[in-house]
């Protein structure tokens, strides 16, 4: 007996030395006293206790820059440009960053430790994004795995952004902030409310918790992010291509379009595996009636048995983007899917003769 | 106590009973980070200093502390506290007064801790029953193997760059294959010196 108790108070005796020894010390050897942080050429400036993360440094002041993995390094959203003050490319980095960013200065935020006065560049657009409370107004499934959630603003109660764009939800109670970001599918000049589309995916944290809230539930995002930009030139023509739960920034692309210019020429493309996974036809053909330069196809990409009905196309969708081009016509196209699709898609494109600037992409 | 001279411990520690190609632990980090051979000194090194240090810590816990109070089945997890502790203390020693060493080491110098080649070593230390300084030869012999045999990896992995590798074994395959031809002609040293 005495032997387990000796045992048990020896180990605890050893750890707490070694981490009393740690504490002594990191206090006296991690201290770079304060830091000044200046950012766009001191457009925003703070002061900020040296020896956190960059990331965090940035939120604490409400610098709200994109970051989904909650400043593990795994995501590489958390990009900024460090001109001073932030030391050299760190092996966690690396995988991040190809050589031009290495060499114009850019850096994963969450890397960067604060050590002395830093210099940054952000771009301006994300220097506009702030934090939202909003509450759940709504919530229906789509498909047997999507969910559409509509959000009242509250706190602010507006938010200004271009279609396409996308916000980052907050996952409580994961001890580090976790974000994830989710395209906002309501228009754009519909200011006070957000709608998300949401994928259940089994195992993930936002999604299951943005699946399990019930209507008058608080959430907490930041945003906008995305760097998505519509052309304003009438004559261009819009082609939105989706796959799986990419619709969401091409439903907000199309309804702002519409409102503006009833008029313009745009397609929507949106692949899908079977009819179940099908959602807003009715919604998209009941517009293209209403507004003739509007074109919509779904596509079917797996062989099943349901598909007797099926009166769109079918396999991969890039296939159906590829047959209905036309040459020569000025374009504009924006992308939303597994990342496969993107780049089969984007391949399309180009070979049509799209210049790579006129083609925006969100792939996950 | 073990009769073996300190000095002798030293070299066998490096050559005939090298800690990788002999006892084949410290796989992982092996594995993983002889792809250049300046990465591989880097971590080579820390390895070296940290061994030396916790296997001389852990010889002062274990004989002047476990021992007399008759706990010595507590070495395993003990042990691997002294070397997290040490490993973060060195850490933080290297941030503060070289951030370019700090730098060039970066994740290497955390993943020291989960070094099964450093427990190893002190654990190796025990069984064979080293005095103080016989413990600090075998650790400082120890890391020094592991730098060797690390150095030895990364240059040959260099060199494998330009050479045509049957695609099967390409990756950890051929490096897997190479590490038992380095550890085969390691054996040829075992003759020269007999320790236990």
């Amino acid at each position: 007996m005495s032997m387990i108790l000796l045992a048990i108070g020896l180990t605890t005796g050893v750890f707490l030395l070694l981490a009393a020894v740690l504490l002594v010390a990191e206090s006296h050897l991690i201290n770079y006293g304060t830091c000044q942080v200046s950012i766009n050429d001191g457009s925003v400036e703070f002061e900020q206790q040296g020896g956190v993360t960059l990331l965090e440094a940035l939120y604490a002041h409400k610098v709200f820059i994109p970051s989904a993995c909650g400043g593990k390094g795994t995501c590489g959203y958390c990009k900024v440009r460090v001109l001073a003050g932030g030391g050299d490319v760190l092996p966690t980095e690396t995988p991040y960053l190809n050589r031009s960013e290495m060499r114009t200065g850019i850096r994963l935020a969450c890397q960067v430790k604060v050590k002395s006065d830093v210099q940054l560049e952000i771009p301006a657009d994300l220097l506009t994004a702030r934090e939202f409370r909003a509450r759940l107004a709504g919530a229906r499934m789509l498909t047997p795995d999507i969910r559409e959630l509509d959000f009242d603003l509250l706190d602010p109660s507006q938010l200004e952004h271009r279609p396409g764009q996308y916000v980052q939800v907050l996952v409580p109670d994961e001890g580090d902030p976790v974000y994830r970001a989710y395209s906002i599918s309501s228009a754009a000049f519909d200011q006070n409310r957000v709608q998300l589309h949401v994928r259940l995916i089994p195992g993930g944290l936002a999604s299951t918790y943005l699946h399990a809230i019930a209507e008058g539930d608080e959430i907490v995002f930041t945003g906008p992010y995305g760097d998505f930009r519509l052309s304003d030139d009438p004559e261009t023509e819009i082609i939105c291509v989706g796959g799986g739960c990419g619709m969401a920034p091409m439903a907000n692309i199309i309804e702002s379009l519409y409102r503006r210019w009833p008029e313009r020429t745009c397609r929507l493309f949106f692949g899908c595996r079977t009819v179940a996974d099908v959602f807003y036809r009715e919604r998209w053909e009941d517009l293209a009636r209403r507004h003739p330069g509007f074109q919509v196809v779904y596509a079917l990409s797996a062989e099943t048995d349901d598909d007797a009905s099926w009166d769109g196309d079918k396999g991969f969708i890039h296939l159906s983007v590829a047959r209905r081009l036309e040459p020569g016509v000025k374009r504009q196209a924006f992308l939303c899917g597994p990342e496969a699709m993107v780049e089969a898609v984007t391949g399309v494109l180009l070979a049509s003769g799209m210049e790579k600037t006129d083609i925006f992409n969100d792939a996950f | 106590m073990n009769p073996t001279s300190p000095l002798v411990i030293l070299a066998a520690s490096i050559l005939t009973n090298n800690i990788l190609l002999a006892g084949f632990l410290g796989m992982c980090s092996f594995l993983a980070c002889s792809s250049r051979l300046e990465t591989a000194f880097g971590l080579g090194a820390a390895v070296t200093f940290v061994m030396v240090c916790t296997t001389t810590l852990n010889y002062l816990l274990y004989h002047y502390v476990l021992v007399p109070l008759g706990l010595e089945f507590l070495a395993y997890i003990l042990f691997i506290a002294v070397i997290a502790a040490f490993v973060q203390f060195v850490e933080m020693v290297i941030e503060r007064f070289s951030p370019k060493l700090y730098h060039a080491l970066g994740i290497f110098l955390p993943l020291i801790t989960v070094n099964c080649a450093i427990l190893g070593v002190s654990l190796f230390m025990v069984i064979r029953d080293y005095n103080g300084l016989q413990s600090a030869a075998f650790g400082l012999g120890g890391g020094l193997g592991f730098l060797l045999a690390i150095m030895l990896m990364a240059g040959l992995r260099e060199k494998m760059g330009y050479s045509n590798v049957p695609v099967p074994l390409r990756g950890t395959a051929i490096m897997m294959l190479v590490t038992g031809v380095i550890a085969m002609t390691f054996m040829g040293f075992a003759g020269m010196i007999k320790v236990q």
